[in-house]
C-alpha cells in the first residue's frame, strides 16, 4: 500500500539538554507502521529522554518529531495544540509505564480502566463499554470475572497486562513502551514479552520500546539502536547489530550478557 | 534456469574493539551463483567462513565489500547494501533461513514457531498452523509435542521444528545450515525428500551439509569455500 | 445604644463590584468556574459564605428575598441568613417563592416554576465535580479547558459496576450548554431537570473554595449517563401526607418512637400553597387527615 511507504514517526535531530547536562543529541530515526523499534542502552544512555522526546512529554532543545495522523496528514508535534496531543495520546498512541501503578488508576476498577478511554472518545453504552472490557480482558489472559476489582488486587504481572490493554483498546497504532517487563519476574516477565509478541504482530502495532535488556530487544523487535551517554553508537536490524556489531560499546554490551 | 542469487566479490572480516582492534579476516573475494531449482553446497572445513556466508546472504551479517544480489519477481535486491526495511520485506517472502540452533522463544509452542513464517506473510492461523503440522509430522515429530514450547526438546527435536520453520513458506531462496547434523538416518532421509521436493518448486537452495550422504543426494553443485580464505 | 451602620448588605461596594464581574463571567461562559476573592463573612465556611456573598452583591433595595435549606423557610440557616439581609439591607423577605425576586437556597430548587423575573442563588461546598476523581487542582483545570472528561463518565460507570445503577443521588453532575460539566450544588437528582432551561438566572457560589458559576436563563443542562442507564428522577412512593402532591420532592419526618414516619414536601412554602388552595374550596381532596404540629408563619418583613 502506497500508505505505508510513508513513515509514521519521523525524528530529525532530536537533541536535549537539561541545563548543561545533556539528555541526547541529534538522534534521526524513523519508524514505520508495523514496525518494532528497540532502543537499548545502559543507565545515562539517553533512551528514557528520547522516548519522552518522541512521545511529546518533552519538548526537544533541538529537531522535531513528525507524526503521520490518521487523516494522513503529517504534523509536527511541537506545533500541535494540548487538546490536539492529548487526543492524540488517548487514541493513536499508547504508553506503557514501566511502573504500572503510573499508568493506571489503581482505585478504578479494571473494567473502568479499560473503558476510560472509550469513555474519554465518546462511548455512551455501559453494556458495549463494559463488552469491550471484557474482552480485552480475556485478551491479555486475566479472567474477565475479575472486570469489577481494582488493580490494587491484582498482582504485578497482572497489572502490567491491564495497563497494556488499557491503553491498546482504542486500536492506537503506534506505542511507546519503557521498560515493560522490568522489575517483573522472570517467568512473569516471559509471559507478558509472549503476550506483548503476539498483539504486536495481530495488531500490526509500531512500537518503540525503550529497555536495557538485550534479550527483550531481539525478541521483540526488528531494528534495535543502541545509545550510549546520549549520543547513537549504532542502529540497525537487530539480528545484524547483535550477532555482527561494529561499535566497540557495542560489542561491549553484547558480549557483557550472561549467557543462560 | 533464472538466476536467483548471485554473490559477487564479497569480502568480510571481523574487527575486535575488545581486543584492541584486532582484525579477523573471514572471507575474501567469495562468487557464487544459485539457481532456481538447483542446491548449491558450501564445502570446506570449520571456521572457513561457510556459516558466516549464510548471515551474509540472509543479512544477519555485514559485508565489507562486494554485492549480493537476490532476483525476485522482477526486482533485484542487493542484500549487502540494503536497508533493514528491504531486508524485513526480502526475509518475509523471498529469503528464508535455516539456522543451525534454534533459538527458541519462551512460551510458544512448536507448531505456532513452525507456522509463524506464514502467518508473517498474512495466512490465516488455522491453515499456518495445519501446514506446520503437516511438516512435523514428515519429520516424525509426535503429535503430542506440539503444543509444547521447544525449549525443552533435545538437538534433534529442536532441529526439526527448526526445519519446519524454514519449508513451511514458499520462499523462493532457501538457506540451510547443517539441517541434518542432530538427526537419525530416517530423519535424514525426510530432510532429503523435502529439500529435493523444493528443488522441483523451483527454489534456490543453498546449504551447508557435512555428511557426505545427504550432500550427495541433494548437492547440483558444489563451491568450496576454501578457495574463498582470507589471508591471515 | 448605636447601632452598627453595615454598607447595604454588608459587602462594600468594591467587593461587590468585584464579585459582579466575576458573575458576568460565569454567565458568560455557563458552567465554568470563575475564581473571585472571597471575602471574610461573619459567619464560618460550611454556613453559606458563598451563597451569601453572591447575594450581597445582586440584591437592591426593592428587591424581595426568599431564604430555603432544604426546602424550609423555618431551619436555623434560612432564618439566619433572611435575618442578616434584613438588618443589613433592609429588603422585604418573604417565604412565598412567587413573591420573591432573590431566592437563596441550600440544597434544593423550589417546586413552583422560576419565572424570568428571579434569581436563584444556590450555596455550593465543593464545586470542581472532578474532585473525587482527580485531586490535583493544576489537573482539573486543565480537563476542563480541554473538556477532557472521560473520567466523570468513569465514576458513573463504576457506579454501576457496583450498585447496578448510577448510585449519585445528589450533587449528580451535569452537561451545561453542551460544553462545562458543573457540579449543581447537593441538591438531590430530583431537581436537576428544573436546571434546563429555567427562566430564572441560577447563580452558584462557593466561599471557602473561592468560586462562582452561573446557567444563565434558559440554557441547557442535561444530567450524564449512560444511553443504557439513561437518568431517571428519584421516584417517591406516596403522596406528601399533608397537601397531596405527587410531583415534589418528599422529606421523610419520624412522628413517633414507635418507627412512625410520614413523607411530607420538602418545599414547605409549596406544601403551604397547596394546602391552602385546598382549603379554600370546598371539597376535600384529602383522604387521610392527620393531626400535625401547627405550623409558623414565617415572618413577613
Amino acid at each position: 500500500m502506497a500508505e505505508n511507504e510513508q513513515p509514521l514517526l519521523v525524528a530529525d535531530g532530536l537533541t536535549r539538554w537539561y541545563g548543561r547536562q545533556l539528555g541526547c543529541r541529534d538522534v534521526s530515526l524513523e519508524l514505520f507502521e508495523g514496525e518494532v523499534l528497540a532502543v537499548v542502552g545502559e543507565s545515562g544512555s539517553g533512551k528514557s529522554t528520547l522516548l519522552h522526546l518522541l512521545a511529546g512529554q518533552l519538548a526537544p532543545s533541538a529537531g522535531l518529531v513528525r507524526y503521520r495522523m490518521r487523516d494522513g496528514v503529517t504534523r509536527d508535534l511541537a506545533a500541535l495544540s494540548e487538546a490536539e496531543r492529548r487526543f492524540l495520546a488517548r487514541t493513536d498512541w499508547g504508553y506503557v509505564q514501566q511502573d504500572a501503578a503510573l499508568g493506571l488508576r489503581m482505585a478504578v476498577s479494571a473494567g473502568g480502566n479499560i473503558g476510560e478511554r472509550l469513555m474519554a472518545v465518546g462511548w455512551r453504552h455501559y453494556g458495549r463499554i463494559r463488552g469491550a472490557a471484557e474482552s480485552w480482558l480475556d485478551r491479555v489472559e486475566i479472567d474477565p470475572a475479575r472486570i469489577d476489582e481494582a488493580p490494587s488486587n491484582y498482582s504485578g504481572g497482572m497489572r502490567q497486562r491491564l495497563q497494556i490493554a488499557r491503553n491498546l483498546v482504542t486500536q492506537p497504532r503506534l506505542v511507546f513502551m519503557d521498560e515493560p517487563t522490568g522489575g517483573l519476574d522472570v517467568s512473569v516477565q516471559a509471559r507478558l514479552l509472549d503476550l506483548l509478541r503476539r498483539l504486536v504482530q495481530d495488531l500490526g502495532l509500531a512500537v518503540v520500546i525503550v529497555t536495557h535488556d538485550l534479550a527483550v530487544a531481539r525478541l521483540l523487535s526488528h531494528r534495535i539502536m543502541v545509545m550510549k551517554g546520549g549520543e547513537v553508537i549504532e542502529t540497525g536490524l537487530t539480528d545484524q547489530v547483535l550477532d555482527d556489531p561494529r561499535e566497540a560499546y557495542t560489542q561491549l554490551l553484547v558480549s557483557s550478557v550472561l549467557p543462560v | 534456469m533464472t538466476t536467483v542469487l548471485e554473490v559477487s566479490d564479497v569480502s568480510k572480516s571481523f574487527t575486535m574493539h575488545l581486543r584492541g582492534g584486532m582484525t579477523l579476516p573471514v572471507v575474501r573475494g567469495v562468487s557464487f551463483a544459485a539457481r532456481a531449482g538447483e542446491c548449491v553446497v558450501l564445502a570446506g572445513p570449520s571456521g572457513a567462513g561457510k556459516s558466516s556466508i549464510l548471515k551474509m546472504i540472509f543479512g544477519s551479517y555485514r559485508c565489507d565489500l562486494g554485492a549480493i544480489h537476490v532476483h525476485h519477481g522482477d526486482e533485484r535486491t542487493d542484500v549487502a547494501n540494503a536497508g533493514p526495511r528491504t531486508m524485513l520485506a526480502l526475509r518475509l517472502r523471498v529469503v528464508a533461513y535455516v539456522s543451525q540452533f534454534l533459538r527458541a522463544v519462551p512460551r510458544v509452542a512448536a507448531v505456532d514457531v513452525a507456522a509463524e513464517p506464514l502467518i508473517a506473510c498474512g495466512t490465516e492461523r488455522e491453515i499456518a498452523a495445519h501446514r506446520a503440522g503437516d511438516l512435523l509430522a514428515r519429520l516424525n515429530l509426535p503429535d503430542r509435542m506440539w503444543g509444547l514450547p521447544p525449549a525443552t526438546f533435545s538437538g534433534g527435536e529442536q532441529q526439526r521444528v527448526n526445519i519446519a520453520r524454514g519449508l513451511v513458506g514458499d520462499h523462493p531462496l532457501l538457506l540451510l545450515d547443517e539441517p541434518t547434523a542432530s538427526l537419525d538416518a530416517a530423519n535424514r532421509a525426510v530432510v532429503i525428500d523435502l529439500v529435493n521436493a523444493r528443488k522441483r518448486r523451483g527454489t534456490a537452495i543453498v546449504a551447508i551439509v557435512h555428511d557426505a550422504d545427504v550432500r550427495d543426494a541433494i548437492a547440483d553443485r558444489i563451491v568450496d569455500v576454501t578457495t574463498f580464505a582470507a589471508a591471515a | 445604644m448605636s447601632a452598627h451602620t453595615y454598607n447595604f448588605a454588608y459587602l462594600d461596594e468594591q467587593t461587590k463590584r468585584m464579585i459582579r464581574r466575576a458573575i458576568l463571567k460565569a454567565v458568560a461562559v455557563p458552567g465554568y468556574q470563575v475564581p473571585f476573592a472571597s471575602r471574610e463573612m461573619p459567619m464560618p465556611y460550611g454556613w453559606g459564605t458563598g451563597g451569601v456573598q453572591v447575594t450581597a452583591a445582586v440584591l437592591g433595595p426593592n428587591d424581595v428575598l426568599k431564604v430555603i435549606d432544604q426546602g424550609s423557610d423555618d431551619t436555623t440557616n434560612a432564618v439566619s441568613i433572611r435575618k442578616f439581609f434584613a438588618k443589613t439591607a433592609g429588603v422585604r423577605t418573604t417565604t412565598r417563592t412567587a413573591e420573591a425576586s432573590v431566592i437563596q437556597t441550600r440544597h434544593r430548587i423550589p417546586e413552583r416554576p422560576l419565572t424570568e423575573d428571579q434569581i436563584l442563588v444556590f450555596q455550593v461546598p465543593i464545586p470542581e465535580p472532578l474532585r473525587f476523581l482527580e485531586p490535583r487542582e493544576t489537573e482539573t483545570r486543565r480537563m476542563h479547558a480541554l473538556a477532557d472528561y472521560g473520567v466523570m463518565h468513569v465514576k458513573l460507570y463504576e457506579d454501576i459496576a457496583r450498585h447496578g445503577h448510577i448510585a449519585t443521588t445528589y450533587a449528580y453532575p451535569v452537561k451545561v450548554d453542551d460544553r462545562y460539566i458543573m457540579d449543581p450544588s447537593p441538591t438531590p437528582k430530583f431537581d436537576n431537570p428544573k436546571m434546563n432551561d429555567c427562566a430564572a438566572l441560577q447563580l452558584f457560589g462557593a466561599g471557602r473554595e473561592k468560586r462562582i458559576y452561573a446557567i444563565p436563563p434558559y440554557t441547557k443542562v442535561v444530567s450524564l449517563d449512560f444511553e443504557d442507564h439513561p437518568f431517571e428522577t428519584y421516584r417517591h412512593n406516596a403522596p406528601c401526607a399533608l397537601c397531596g402532591a405527587t410531583d415534589s420532592f418528599l422529606d421523610e419526618v419520624v412522628t413517633d418512637d414507635r418507627g412512625g414516619r410520614m413523607f411530607v414536601c420538602s418545599d414547605s412554602d409549596y406544601c403551604e400553597a397547596r394546602r391552602s388552595a385546598q382549603r379554600t374550596t370546598t371539597e376535600g381532596t384529602k383522604t387521610q387527615e392527620r393531626v400535625k404540629p401547627a405550623e409558623t408563619e414565617a415572618d413577613n418583613g
